[in-house]
């Protein structure tokens, strides 16, 4: 089976820093795949470098069989970043049809992604009056147009209150039963419970790569907290 | 680069700005209230107004143009939109070519009004065809417009956007020949000022006011600072990088 990504001996240097020690990793297609750890482990680091905005010391980073960044990729991708990227000064719909222009989207994609991210009563309301919430949902319904076959979202849940976050964890597992492939990031261990399969990370580095009860029973623990701890008590420092 | 994205990206621009009255408001007004204020300061000194006016109506533009595209690059930049859109299939020159035409429409605004307040308004005498002031003036929107969007991609914080407004059109408004001939710089000074955009648009403002032609040094002074218009395009299109540390 082919894998959607394919992560090899990725090193990244950010200002000096080594990020990514030479980090290998696969994901599969049709999955939720979890990408967990704490903050300043290189979770976005690696989600830039799958996007093909992050520059690379070495390795290689394949992505749906081609080379991250190629640009026959850029219609197949969906990225939300961290922090919302969508223009505040202009209104939910006039930020979706601009990035459909440039996704070639059909029109008809701006109403259907502004329901899946519960947001079409406010289409014609001027993001800058949105809260945290629905300014990170307007985000990731920007990722949705042109129906992208992978979806890279950098901790799109954080902060969201617990039913909405809910419902976009439906989101996702809904996008993925129709064969879109899903990595999401997030800091928060719980959401682990959500994903088919889970990546964890820590300082730039793989402690375990599974399904959640592959990763609890390898380390003889009930929770992925507690697994995560034995994973880095383990590692040789 | 195609056609459609980069007239969208126009449309994006324009919409933003439609949002922002005030912006618009400034953009449109200060250069006039500028020139006005140049002409009652001047009044006292006959003549004085007809030889300088011209030429600053060639600078004013430049200046509010270089700094709005220069911070409204930048806050691209910072709100995260730059690196979504750079992941997309928007070419680089797209972008840079859809704040230019998104902008520039402004710029012919705010040239329109400003020739039109300095000479009927204001009673500036011209003696060459008004329509070659306000190309000028339009022109010289253009290159503050350009200039502002390749500017903006050295600089990391509005800090430093708002500093590279001093650095780069003061020298330009000192060497333009506006406070001091050009021709009776020194050799140094004169080669400085020759690889600067603005003193060939101010050239060109000094040629209309005496000239009841459009003569072909004129034109060609154009045709330099159009130049510069479009190397500066190109360049802000081609130091935009879609990996980033």
């Amino acid at each position: 089976m082919m894998h959607t990504l394919d992560v090899q001996d990725l090193t990244v240097v950010r200002g000096g820093k080594l990020i990514l020690p030479g980090l290998t990793c696969t994901v599969q297609p049709g999955l939720v795949t979890g990408l967990l750890g704490p903050s300043g482990g290189g979770k976005t680091t690696l989600m830039r470098a799958i996007v093909g905005v992050q520059r690379i010391a070495s390795g290689s980073v394949s992505v749906l069989g081609l080379p991250a960044g190629a640009p026959e990729l850029r219609h197949r991708i969906g990225y939300v970043t961290q922090s919302p990227s969508v223009y505040e000064d202009l209104t939910l719909r006039e930020n979706l049809a601009y990035f459909a222009a440039v996704l070639d989207a059909p029109a008809a994609d701006v109403d259907r992604v502004a329901s899946e991210v519960d947001l079409a009563p406010l289409l014609d309301t001027v993001i800058r009056t949105f809260s945290g919430g629905e300014r990170a949902r307007a985000s990731l319904a920007t990722a949705l147009l042109g129906s992208p076959e992978l979806l890279v979202l950098d901790e799109p849940t954080v902060g969201l209150d617990p039913v909405l976050r809910r419902s976009l964890w439906v989101l996702f597992r809904d996008l993925a039963s129709r064969g879109v492939t899903v990595l999401v990031s997030s800091h928060v261990m719980d959401e682990a419970d959500r994903c088919d399969r889970l990546l964890l990370l820590r300082s730039g580095r793989i402690l375990a790569d599974g399904t959640r009860a592959e990763i609890l029973a390898a380390t003889g623990t009930s929770d992925i907290e507690s697994a995560f701890l034995a994973l880095v008590q383990e590692e040789p420092s | 680069m195609t056609p459609r994205r980069t007239m969208a990206t126009a449309r994006r621009v324009l919409a933003q700005l439609r949002h922002d009255k005030r912006t618009i408001a400034l953009m449109l007004v200060v250069p006039v209230v500028l020139i006005s204020l140049l002409k009652w300061v001047l009044d006292a000194t006959p003549g004085a107004f007809n030889s300088v006016g011209l030429s600053l109506l060639g600078i004013f533009p430049f200046v509010s143009m270089f700094l709005i595209t220069s911070v409204a690059t930048l806050r691209e930049r910072k709100s995260g939109t730059l690196e979504r859109l750079l992941a997309m299939p928007l070419g680089k020159a797209d972008l840079v070519f859809g704040y230019q035409i998104a902008f520039g429409t402004f710029a012919v605004l705010q040239a329109l009004i400003a020739t039109s307040v300095t000479v009927w308004g204001l009673g500036l005498k011209v003696i060459g065809p008004t329509w070659a002031v306000v190309l000028v003036a339009v022109v010289v929107a253009e290159l503050g417009t350009a200039m502002g969007l390749f500017i903006s991609a050295f600089a990391e914080t509005e800090f430093q956007a708002v500093q590279f407004m001093p650095a780069m059109v003061l020298p330009q408004f000192l060497l333009c020949g506006l406070l001091a001939d050009r021709q009776a710089m020194t050799t140094p000074l004169r080669w400085l000022s020759d690889v600067l955009p603005l003193s060939y648009a101010v050239d060109a403002m000094q040629r209309i006011s005496t000239q009841t032609y459009v003569s072909r040094a004129t034109w060609l002074d154009l045709g330099v600072v159009l130049a510069f218009v479009l190397s500066s395009l190109l360049l802000g299109a081609v130091t935009l990088r879609r990996r980033t540390d």
